[in-house]
């Protein structure tokens, strides 16, 4: 089941920390890039949720990020409405909306016809909106007016300060990950790792698998449509690219540069990756070649990622200290 | 995470010097101890890869040209250039133009090709209250819905050459009409601008076909067109979309049967891909090359002993661009942030342009004459004035 | 519109069908038999198409161009299968995904160094450029007929190696069940790396027939592999024949569906992979 190591919490706080204060010191442009780093990381730990923890590859969780941005965009432009409290839980409703119905028709399927499956759903979303003119087409709709947290009409939050902005993601990314970190060690949440691990074992044992797996999904969806929020409101701006396969690759990238299976690395591979691909792509123009080469790198020298490493790293210091035993559900 | 946060805090000690410097409030260039001024930096945000490269190029190129003309300077500043491919993305935009404007810190902004980029940039400017100067994009909210009193254009709004088009396909006797774009602004916007001018004058859209930017694959669409036989076929392509659409139209052997009508970026930089098939092609635009004024004439001859290229309507926009920005400069001496003083300027300055005069509309965009051109020899041929003096409506601008 | 229209776009689907199946092939195969998820399979397209626009201006001739392009096709699929896919055949598919997305961008960066970023038009030879007229405005590109008729005799080539020959066979069960071929201790390396070789050939010859037609873009490998994804998902993993029907399928809803629905034809071909899906999960004639 999932736990946090020693190791693992003494990162955890170093980086809670490290973003909690950064817009006390930092300058504007690097305050805009961690927010939309802690953007993503929401983003990445919701596909760990899957990947990591349910065992299910999907290639298509972009989709579930953009129809909340989506949403949000619909609200603030077609019906002028700026309150967040209103925009927040209905971006993240149509997102598991979404969830739901594309999860109840790809759980059906496994293997590569899952991950295919999931691409071509999260294709289908991007064709729609790139379609219709309504929704602004290739373009996607650029907007001035932010949402805000109100109530009747008192601000009291306005997001379109970046530091309020700032903070309002941070609280959401530090929710988001006691949120998982809780219900992974719910009964719920060592059902699903059960299903990562033996899904015959667990069918027998008279789970209902796809209706776990479904109820992941969705949850993933929802969190995922958190971070479209997050990212729709940073940007004002909203584009059919947000749901392309490759913002899917990118996550996954993300989870698996951090280590699955681990919550707190999909933040840390959020992190690096963007860190990386801003600083390269000012050096060199083809500065893809060197992320491809990276994300090769990952995948044959890395498979666990960076919090694996680090794990096995704190645990050849502590020689003496014997394995952690792994439990299983 | 400690390499971060001390490469980060090493940066940020850089930029806190920078920052200082700006905050004073009656503007002195930095000076340094030798005396210099500080340069000026200008942010060239503009696609140098995919379908737009070209355009870029000749943006830039004639810019840098009339930056050599008026002494290398703007403003009494030396220049430097941050060069930044946007790639013609709407989804980098935004992050782009922060990149230039928060990390390189540039003093004014000029871009883009792209009206979807641009967009986004001009909302990046706005923010962070910096002078931009669009030398391409047409996006009618620009300089409408969103236009800004530090957001100028040299080129023009999509709607404008549309609509210029209309009395000439009337004129023609052209009733019946399919029209064929991208879907995306700059299509969708000239489209619609050509269907006001040209029902309200009797004629007739019978189809307006859309596909995806910046996708070539015309065929399905052809057939229809032969299907449905209209007088003539009124298009908005461009670049390296316009050089296939006009090969495969006379390919698919419409050429001879249905006239083919267009915008004038339609021909613009590609007659030497098409040859042959697009002799006859008439269009309207803001500029021809062969235009009579010295201007042009002087012009058109320093772009190509410069570039070993032939002008074209984007290089005028780039060269104008500079031309602007130096005027607005010289009058504030290089105070980029000088605000209402700089912008007043800028409006109030009649440009004398290779396309020929021009004036700057209270929401920033050129109000400008309009040609009627055709492919003759290879060559866009002035044929008379479509429109004079036209101005966009700019809807929705509560500016001037 | 009359019948001629019809007819006219249904050889416009039929030709896109053909395209695709060449690339869904391979794609259908590599999946079928190795077991590799290939998402940088549509980059064979897109360097197919860079490499006849580079090779035919060289040679100025487009079938020279071609033919030269093919063996520096085959040639990179080994290459690709030797010192890349070889490292994934024990690994899990989601790393398989993420190789084979580095792949892509290795790739896309490869070919803005070697070729850059423009658009590139590919001239229609000579012979083959004009236009069989069929009405009095409607009229066929012969080129259109050329990429037909050269595609369909290699549907039928492969259809032959497939189901007449001894590598055939081993191929066809490999794709039904690859644990027996291994048991029946057929050199796995070899075939495996003649496979992934066709299947990058078979794309990339795709691409350099295209683009004439298609011109030559940076973005068209990811274009055509998303589409093919949905073919081989319509039509079964690792079945030739339902990639061949997936494609016709395709094909002609992405065509008819541009001109039927203009402002819904991108959904149109998911729709119609959804329903499938909903009637037979594992696609026309995939395994269960």
């Amino acid at each position: 089941m999932y736990a946090i190591s020693r190791s693992s919490l003494i990162v955890l706080i170093l980086l809670g920390l490290g973003f909690g204060i950064y817009p006390l010191v930092g300058d504007s442009y690097y305050i805009r890039l961690l927010t939309k780093i802690m953007a993503l990381g929401i983003f990445a730990m919701s596909l760990d949720l899957l990947i990591g923890f349910t065992g299910l590859i999907s290639l298509g969780h972009a989709a579930f990020f953009g129809v909340s941005a989506y949403t949000v965009v619909w609200f603030v432009v077609k019906m002028e409405i700026l309150n967040a409290f209103l925009i927040f839980p209905a971006a993240l409703a149509v997102a598991g909306l979404c969830a739901l119905v594309i999860g109840w028709l790809s759980i059906r399927t496994a293997g590569i016809y899952f991950i295919m499956i999931t691409l071509a759903f999260a294709q289908m979303l991007h064709a729609f909106f790139k379609d219709q003119h309504y929704w602004g087409g290739t373009d996607g709709i650029n907007f001035n007016d932010k949402p805000m947290l109100m109530v009747g009409d008192t601000v009291l939050f306005d997001l379109s300060n970046k530091i309020n902005l700032y903070y309002l993601t941070f609280s959401l990314m530090v929710a988001a990950f006691i949120f998982l970190a809780v219900l992974l060690r719910s009964p719920f949440g060592r059902a699903i790792q059960g299903v990562k691990v033996n899904e015959g074992r667990m069918r027998a044992m008279g789970y209902n698998i796809n209706h776990l797996k479904l109820m992941s999904f969705v949850i993933a969806g929802c969190l995922a449509g958190a971070a479209g929020f997050i990212e729709a409101t940073r940007t004002s701006f909203v584009n059919p690219e947000y749901l392309s396969w490759h913002a899917s690759g990118n996550v996954m990238v993300m989870v698996i540069l951090g280590g699955m299976g681990s919550l707190y690395g999909s933040l840390l591979g959020a992190l690096a990756l963007t860190l990386l691909g801003d600083n390269i792509s000012s050096l060199w123009d083809h500065w893809l070649l060197i992320m491809g080469g990276f994300v090769i790198a990952v995948v044959m020298f890395m498979p666990d990622g960076i919090s694996g490493s680090i794990e096995s790293l704190s645990r050849r210091f502590r020689k003496a200290s014997p394995p952690r035993e792994e439990t299983g559900p | 995470m400690t390499t971060l946060i001390s490469s980060l805090s090493r940066r940020r000690l850089l930029l806190g010097t920078a920052a200082g410097a700006a905050a004073i409030s009656t503007f002195t260039p930095t000076r340094f101890a030798i005396g210099q001024t500080a340069k000026l930096k200008v942010g060239l945000m503009l696609p140098y890869s995919g379908t737009y490269a070209s355009l870029g190029n000749n943006i830039t190129d004639a810019f840098k040209l009339r930056l050599a003309e008026v002494g290398g300077k703007l403003g009494g500043r030396e220049v430097e250039f941050v060069q930044l491919d946007d790639e013609s993305a709407p989804p980098k935009a935004k992050d782009n133009a922060a990149r230039l404007l928060t990390k390189d810190k540039v003093d004014v902004l000029v871009g883009t090709v792209h009206s979807g980029v641009a967009m986004g940039m001009a909302a990046v400017a706005r923010e962070e209250n910096t002078l931009m100067v669009c030398p391409n994009a047409g996006a009618g909210a620009l300089t409408g819905k969103n236009c800004s009193p530090n957001v100028f254009r040299t080129s023009f709004t999509n709607w404008q050459p549309g609509y210029a088009c209309g009395p000439m396909l009337i004129k023609d006797g052209k009733k019946t009409v399919v029209t064929m774009t991208w879907n995306y602004p700059a299509g969708t916007e000239q489209i619609d601008g050509f269907k006001q001018s040209f029902t309200a004058a009797g004629g007739t859209v019978i189809k307006e076909i859309l596909l995806d930017f910046p996708k070539v694959e015309f065929q399905a669409y052809l057939t229809e067109i032969a299907a449905l036989k209209p007088d003539a076929v009124f298009v908005f392509f461009s670049g390296d979309g316009a050089v296939k659409f006009i090969k495969d139209y006379a390919g698919a052997g419409l050429k001879a049967k249905i006239p083919l009508y267009g915008t004038g970026f339609l021909t613009d930089g590609v007659l030497q891909a098409v040859g042959n098939d697009a002799e006859g092609i008439k269009t309207a635009l803001h500029y021809v090359p062969d235009l009579d004024n010295a201007v042009n004439k002087k012009f058109v001859a320093a772009f190509k002993a410069a570039t070993k290229r032939e002008a074209d309507v984007f290089a005028v926009q780039g060269y104008d661009t500079c031309t602007l920005l130096s005027v607005g400069l010289d009058a504030v001496k290089g105070d980029a942030k000088a605000g209402r003083t700089l912008y007043s300027t800028m409006q109030n300055t009649i440009v004398d342009s290779p396309r020929g005069r021009f004036t700057i509309s209270a929401a920033h965009n050129p109000i400008q004459d309009f040609y009627v051109r055709q492919v003759k020899g290879g060559k866009d041929v002035l044929l008379g004035l479509a429109v004079k003096a036209l101005a966009d409506p700019a809807t929705g601008c509560n500016m001037g | 519109m009359d019948i001629s229209y019809y007819l006219i776009q249904t050889l416009n689907g039929i030709q896109y069908g053909f395209l695709l199946f060449l690339v869904a092939s391979g794609l259908t195969l590599i999946f079928g038999i190795m077991g590799i998820i290939n998402l940088a399979h549509g980059s064979f397209f897109m360097i197919g198409a860079y490499l006849c626009w580079w090779l035919t201006s060289l040679f100025d001739n487009l079938f020279l161009g071609i033919l030269a392009g093919i063996p520096l096709a085959v040639f990179l699929g080994l290459f690709i299968e030797r010192f890349g896919i070889v490292y994934l055949y024990k690994r899990d598919h989601l790393y398989q995904v993420l190789f084979t997305f580095g792949l892509i961008l290795i790739f896309g960066e490869m070919r803005s160094i070697l070729w850059g970023n423009e658009v590139q038009g590919v001239m229609i030879p000579e012979m083959l450029s004009g236009a069989i007229p069929l009405t009095d405005t409607q009229s066929y590109p012969v080129y259109r007929l050329f990429i037909s008729l050269v595609c369909t005799a290699l549907a039928a080539a492969l259809y032959l190696v497939i189901q007449r020959t001894r590598l055939g066979m081993t191929i066809r069960a490999g794709a039904s069940n690859r644990e027996m071929v291994q048991a029946l201790g057929i050199d796995i390396a070899k075939l495996f790396a003649i496979v992934f070789a066709m299947g990058a050939a078979l794309a990339a010859f795709a691409g350099m027939v295209a683009a004439p037609v298609q011109s030559v873009f940076p973005t068209m490998g990811d274009e055509i592999l998303i589409v093919s994804l949905v073919v081989v998902v319509i039509g079964g993993v690792g079945s030739i024949k339902g990639a061949f029907l997936g494609a016709m399928l395709i094909g002609l809803a992405d065509t008819f569906g541009a001109v039927f629905l203009p402002h819904g034809a991108g959904v149109v071909i998911y729709t119609v992979m959804a329903i499938v899906l909903l009637w037979r999960p594992q696609g026309l004639f995939g395994r269960t």
